[in-house]
């Protein structure tokens, strides 16, 4: 939980995310579909990026291949500086559990654990020392204002309730990157917008570096920056004027 | 993951679906109780056996007439053709025999037994007093029969409890004539109640003196000699002796077989023992089918929870941690289930030894805890081809499904 709480300086080092040359093809039978083509991208620390494009373009495949739950078929992955797509799937996983957060659409909160069990799961799974996992708990509970909620399980929260959880149990391990995949799409608008605020706001205060798919262009315009994708390759990657992207600004 | 979050998990995920679970540890105790069941059965029987040898006496050496191959005990010792008679006189040669304490002859048959019209068919024993001295008879009333000269046979007879109540009811039994097939014998003494013994129920049998049986049945050969001997170490000696002392009185041919009760015991241990093993081993398949419902029931689990082993595999968890939690969770269903069953078994064979107070039917410590092992091991065993498939699972593919 020790996020670069500071903006990036202009003269930024390299970038956190820096994707090169990215294919990912799936066998459908004898055919083939290319989920990404030739992706080339570069993400800073502290960004805030949309995905967006009709559905089939290869956004959520984007994601995972950034979550590293989906391996490409060809180019190379440098998350931090380190080459992601060597790595054996137990470093992968170690990787996972330290440095990326997930937040999907539905949730993905273990049914049969409390509120309080399902933030601490990624702790447990990194097998942390339980005293300092109550801690951070208790923090995160209070923190997103899940509390009087702890001992609830997600069959008794609302649909709200339980994205909090979710966004709670992916940044209680201090993550660098996080990745939304249609964070709002099971909710209602109001309820959706609190919780796209809860991820600006740990963007732009904890400096967590986001990266949110989604195809309603209200959301996407709220981000700094806009990644269009349209049949596996990246149609058009904007900065949105007025935000500051300081990294991104002087690259491009 | 630490090993004690991993259990804490795969016992929240065994509570998460009631139903699954105790489908699973019902099959699981079910196999265990069967061994315990059993087998408790099975060595109960050994038991029995043994303790009704033992109650005969352990330095007991049996002589029986003709000889057998074996040393063991078969049908075919009773059938035997003999060459010579085993005489009373033979018996009584062998009570001078070295490390011989008491000896008793023996000849059994059926006989009618009538009392003022009464009539029942029972089984004659012809003996002696040592009769008594070495079976440790317990008399209700009255006396075993008397001492002295074999040869002479008195008129007289002891009724089992059983056939004493059938033919006199509450009237007293001692000191009334009886007769026993074509002789008038007079009651001398009753046996207190004993129950079933070998398979002869002493309730049920005539004592005579042993040269009225051989009259009654027109025979003159002994069924068995019974030999006491000093002690249980002196047995062998007296096995050689006695086998000296008749085929001197046999022409040099020692035509007869001597069986010790350590022979018999071992036959006996060894039948009921394998027995105890074969129903065993049949309970044992009921294990292996409890394995396989494990096998079942944790890939039902993995396809059920398949998007939580997605969100399990993005938040971090290796392939190794979901293997142990799926492994984990179906060894401690086994367990679960092994324990449960073997409390299952120890009730049922509590309410067996409740209904027959004199059958010990107590498991084995072999057999339980070979049954709680193999239960584990089973579910260890088939819950590890769920466990790696929940942990080959493709993440995107995992989280997809839910």
């Amino acid at each position: 939980m020790s996020p670069p709480a500071s903006i990036p300086p202009a003269a930024a080092p390299a970038a956190q995310v820096e994707l090169r040359g990215i294919e990912r093809v799936f066998k459908l039978g004898d055919s083939e579909v290319h989920a990404l083509r030739q992706i080339d991208l570069q993400i800073s620390a502290g960004e805030y990026m949309a995905v967006m494009g009709p559905s089939g373009s290869g956004k959520s495949t984007l994601l995972n291949v950034l979550g590293l739950l989906d391996a490409p078929n060809a180019g190379h992955y440098r998350l931090e500086g380190r080459d992601v797509t060597t790595l054996s799937p137990d470093e992968q996983a170690k990787v996972r559990s330290q440095r990326i957060g997930f937040v999907f659409q539905t949730f993905h909160l273990v049914p049969r654990l409390t509120a309080a069990q399902n933030i601490e799961l990624p702790m447990v799974l990194s097998g942390l020392d339980p005293a300092e996992r109550r801690q951070r708990v208790q923090r995160a509970l209070a923190e997103f204002g899940l509390t009087p909620r702890a001992s609830h399980r997600p069959g008794e929260l609302s649909g709200g309730q339980r994205q909090r959880v979710a966004i709670a149990r992916a940044t209680v391990m201090g993550p660098a990157l996080m990745l939304a995949d249609e964070p709002t799409g099971n909710l209602d608008r109001a309820t959706g917008d609190d919780v796209i605020n809860l991820l600006e706001t740990l963007n732009r205060e904890r400096g967590v570096t986001l990266v949110m798919v989604t195809h309603d262009a209200r959301l996407g315009e709220r981000a700094r920056r806009r990644l269009l994708l349209e049949d596996g390759a990246i149609r058009e990657d904007r900065i949105q004027p007025g935000a500051y992207a300081p990294a991104v600004a002087d690259r491009a | 993951m630490r090993t004690r979050d991993v259990l804490f998990f795969a016992r929240d995920a065994a509570l998460g679906n009631p139903l699954r679970t105790s489908l699973l540890m019902l099959a699981m105790s079910i196999g265990v109780a069967a061994v315990v069941v059993l087998t408790a059965l099975g060595d109960g029987a050994r038991r029995y056996v043994l303790d009704q040898f033992l109650a005969i006496g352990s330095n007991v050496v049996i002589v029986l007439p003709g000889r057998s191959q074996t040393g063991g005990f078969s049908p075919a010792n009773a059938i035997t053709s003999t060459t010579r008679d085993l005489s009373i006189e033979d018996a009584q040669a062998l009570q001078r025999a070295r490390g011989v304490r008491r000896v008793t002859p023996l000849i059994v048959g059926l006989s009618e037994v009538n009392v003022g019209g009464r009539l029942r068919e029972a089984m004659v024993v012809g003996t002696s007093a040592e009769y008594g001295a070495m079976r440790k008879m317990e008399l209700a009333q009255g006396r075993f029969l008397s001492e002295g000269d074999w040869t002479r046979g008195a008129p007289e007879v002891v009724l089992g409890a059983t056939l004493r109540r059938e033919l006199f009811g509450a009237e007293p039994a001692v000191g009334q004539l009886v007769r026993v097939g074509d002789r008038r014998l007079r009651v001398t003494g009753v046996l207190a109640a004993r129950g079933e013994g070998l398979g002869v129920n002493a309730d049920e049998v005539a004592f005579v003196p042993v040269a009225t049986a051989l009259a009654m049945f027109n025979t003159s050969s002994l069924f068995r000699v019974l030999i006491e001997a000093h002690s249980r170490d002196a047995v062998p000696a007296v096995k050689d002796e006695a086998l000296r002392v008749i085929a001197a009185r046999h022409d040099g041919e020692a035509d007869v077989t001597v069986i010790t009760q350590d022979a018999v015991l071992g036959t006996f241990d060894r039948v009921l023992g394998a027995l105890t093993l074969a129903v065993a081993g049949i309970a044992a398949i009921s294990l292996a089918v409890a394995g396989i419902l494990v096998m079942n029931v944790m890939l039902v689990s993995v396809t059920q929870r398949t998007g939580e082993i997605g969100l399990l595999k993005a938040l971090g968890a290796t392939a190794t941690t979901i293997r142990q939690a799926f492994l984990a969770e179906a060894v401690m269903l086994s367990l679960a289930g092994a324990l449960l069953g073997y409390a299952l078994g120890h009730a049922g064979a509590l309410a067996i030894r409740l209904l027959y107070p004199g059958f010990p039917a107590f498991p084995p410590a072999w057999a339980v805890a070979a049954a709680l092992f193999t239960a584990v091991l089973t579910g260890a065993v088939f819950g590890v081809m769920p466990a790696r498939r929940a942990a080959a699972l493709d993440a995107v593919a995992a989280l997809a499904r839910h």
